[in-house]
C-alpha cells in the first residue's frame, strides 16, 4: 500500500510556501536569462520557518560575479509575490555540478545556442580530457574547442567545423 | 566558533589564492590573444572567489569581526602568509603559465585531500575549489606543452621560466607551526603527501613538452609563509589603494 505523500510534495497544503517556491524557481539567470535558477539547479531549497521564507542558493563557480545579483533578484521576486519576510542564503555543500542542470534546462540551453554538458559528465581530473560536444545549431559532432574559457565562468568557446558557426558550451564541473 | 589555528590556516590559503588571482588579473587586456585574455581573467576570478571564501571563514573563526575586505585590503605585506612563488611579477606569458602549472598541480590534489577534512567549513570550500583547479591544471599544462614543444623562442622562454621558478616550488610543501598542529590533529592534509601526485602531473607535462625537469636546488626560495616577502608590498600598494583611500566605501 502506498504511504502518505511527504508534506513537501503537497503543493497546496501551504499556500505561502508554494507561492514562494514558484517565485524563486522562476527567477531567470542574469547572464543566461533563457534558463531559470531551478533549471540550472542552483536553487537548493525553499522552506518555511514560522512566517519567514528561507531560500538557499548555491554558486556555480566560487568567483561567479552573478551570485550577488541572483540573490537580489530572488529577494525582489519574493517581494513581488507578496512575500516580504524572506531570508536568502548561500550554501556551498554539496558543490554544484553541471549534473544538477535539469533536462528542461538542457533543452532550453540548446535551443538558445549553448551546448549543454552531457548528463553525468562532471569530473575533477583528466589532464588531457576531450569531451564530445554536439553543435547546438546543426547537430554535428564535428566540433572543436577554441578556448576552454568563455564569456562567463561557466562557459567555454567552441566552433562547428560542419556549419562553421562558433558557439558556447556549458563547461562540465 | 572561534579557533585561532583554523583562522590562521584559512588566512594562508586565502592569501595564496588572492595574490595569485591578483597577479593573473594584471594580464587583463594584455594577453597574447582575446581568448587567452578571457581565460586568464577566468582563472583569476576562480582564485579570487576562493580567497573570498577562505577569508570569510578566517574572519568568522578568528572571532574579531574582520570581514573578507578587512583581510584583503587592510593588512600590510608582512601580515600575508602566501608562498613567495605567487607574488612574483608575471614576467612573460611562459613565466605566467609555468607558475600556474606548478601551483595548480599542487593545489588540485591538495584541495582534493582537504575536502575530506572533518572541519566542515574548510571541507566545503575545498570541495568547491578543487573542481575549478582541475581546469587550471589542464589549461596551464596545455600551454606549457605548446610553448615547450613550439618555436625556438617559445622553448627558450619556457626553459628560462622553469629554471627561475623551480626553486620556489618547494615552499608549497612546507607547513608552518600552526598548520603542523592541525595536521597532527587530523584536521588538514600533510603537504608532503602531495609531492607524489605533483611529481606525476609535472613530469607528464614536461615529458610531453620535451622539457627536462630542473635539478632540485639547495637554494630554495621560501619564507613567505613566515611573512617575509619580496614583491608583495609593491603589488599591494596598487591593489589596496582604492579601498584605503575610501575606507568602508560601497557601490
Amino acid at each position: 500500500m502506498d504511504g502518505w505523500p511527504e508534506a513537501s510534495a503537497l503543493p497546496d497544503c501551504d499556500e505561502l510556501l508554494a507561492r514562494a517556491r514558484a517565485a524563486a524557481a522562476a527567477v531567470p539567470d542574469p547572464e543566461i536569462p533563457v534558463v531559470t535558477l531551478a533549471d540550472l539547479g542552483i536553487l537548493r531549497g525553499v522552506a518555511r520557518r514560522g512566517n519567514v521564507i528561507e531560500v538557499t542558493l548555491t554558486p556555480t563557480y566560487t568567483g561567479c560575479p552573478a551570485t550577488l545579483p541572483i540573490r537580489l533578484d530572488v529577494e525582489n521576486a519574493l517581494l513581488a509575490a507578496g512575500i516580504a519576510d524572506a531570508r536568502v542564503s548561500i550554501v556551498l555543500s554539496p558543490p554544484w555540478s553541471t549534473d544538477d542542470i535539469t533536462d528542461e534546462g538542457r533543452r532550453k540551453l540548446r535551443a538558445y545556442g549553448i551546448a549543454p554538458p552531457p548528463p553525468r559528465s562532471s569530473r575533477t581530473d583528466a589532464l588531457f580530457a576531450a569531451p564530445a560536444v554536439v553543435c547546438p545549431r546543426c547537430g554535428s559532432h564535428q566540433t572543436e574547442r577554441i578556448s576552454e574559457f568563455g564569456s562567463t565562468p561557466c562557459k567555454a568557446l567552441w566552433r562547428c567545423t560542419a556549419c562553421r558557426e562558433p558557439f558556447d558550451v556549458f563547461k562540465c564541473l | 566558533m572561534s579557533d585561532a589555528r583554523v583562522a590562521s590556516y584559512a588566512l594562508s590559503l586565502g592569501d595564496d589564492a588572492l595574490v595569485l588571482g591578483h597577479r593573473l588579473s594584471q594580464w587583463s587586456s594584455r594577453a597574447p590573444t582575446l581568448e587567452e585574455d578571457i581565460a586568464l581573467s577566468n582563472l583569476a576570478l576562480d582564485l579570487i572567489g576562493q580567497a573570498r571564501l577562505f577569508y570569510t571563514l578566517a574572519g568568522e573563526t578568528e572571532g574579531n569581526g574582520r570581514t573578507e575586505d578587512d583581510l584583503a585590503y587592510f593588512r600590510d605585506a608582512d601580515a600575508f602568509r602566501n608562498v613567495l612563488m605567487v607574488e612574483l611579477p608575471n614576467g612573460d606569458f611562459a613565466h605566467t603559465m609555468v607558475r600556474q602549472l606548478l601551483y595548480a598541480a599542487f593545489a588540485h590534489p591538495y584541495l582534493g585531500a582537504l575536502a575530506g577534512s572533518p572541519h566542515r567549513g574548510l571541507a566545503e570550500i575545498a570541495a568547491k575549489a578543487v573542481k575549478e583547479m582541475a581546469y587550471h591544471v589542464r589549461h596551464s599544462a596545455e600551454w606549457v606543452i605548446r610553448l615547450g614543444d613550439g618555436t625556438d623562442e617559445s622553448r627558450r622562454r619556457t626553459i628560462e621560466a622553469l629554471q627561475s621558478l623551480w626553486p620556489y616550488a618547494g615552499e608549497l610543501f612546507e607547513s608552518d607551526e600552526t598548520e603542523c598542529t592541525l595536521i597532527e590533529a587530523g584536521m588538514v592534509p600533510d603537504r608532503r603527501r602531495i609531492q607524489k601526485p605533483w611529481d606525476e602531473t609535472i613530469d607528464r607535462a614536461l615529458a610531453e613538452a620535451g622539457l627536462e625537469r630542473p635539478v632540485d636546488s639547495t637554494a630554495a626560495h621560501s619564507g613567505g609563509r613566515g611573512g617575509r616577502h619580496v614583491h608583495l608590498a609593491e603589488m599591494l600598494a596598487d591593489m589596496q589603494s582604492l579601498a584605503r583611500a575610501h575606507p568602508g566605501a560601497t557601490w
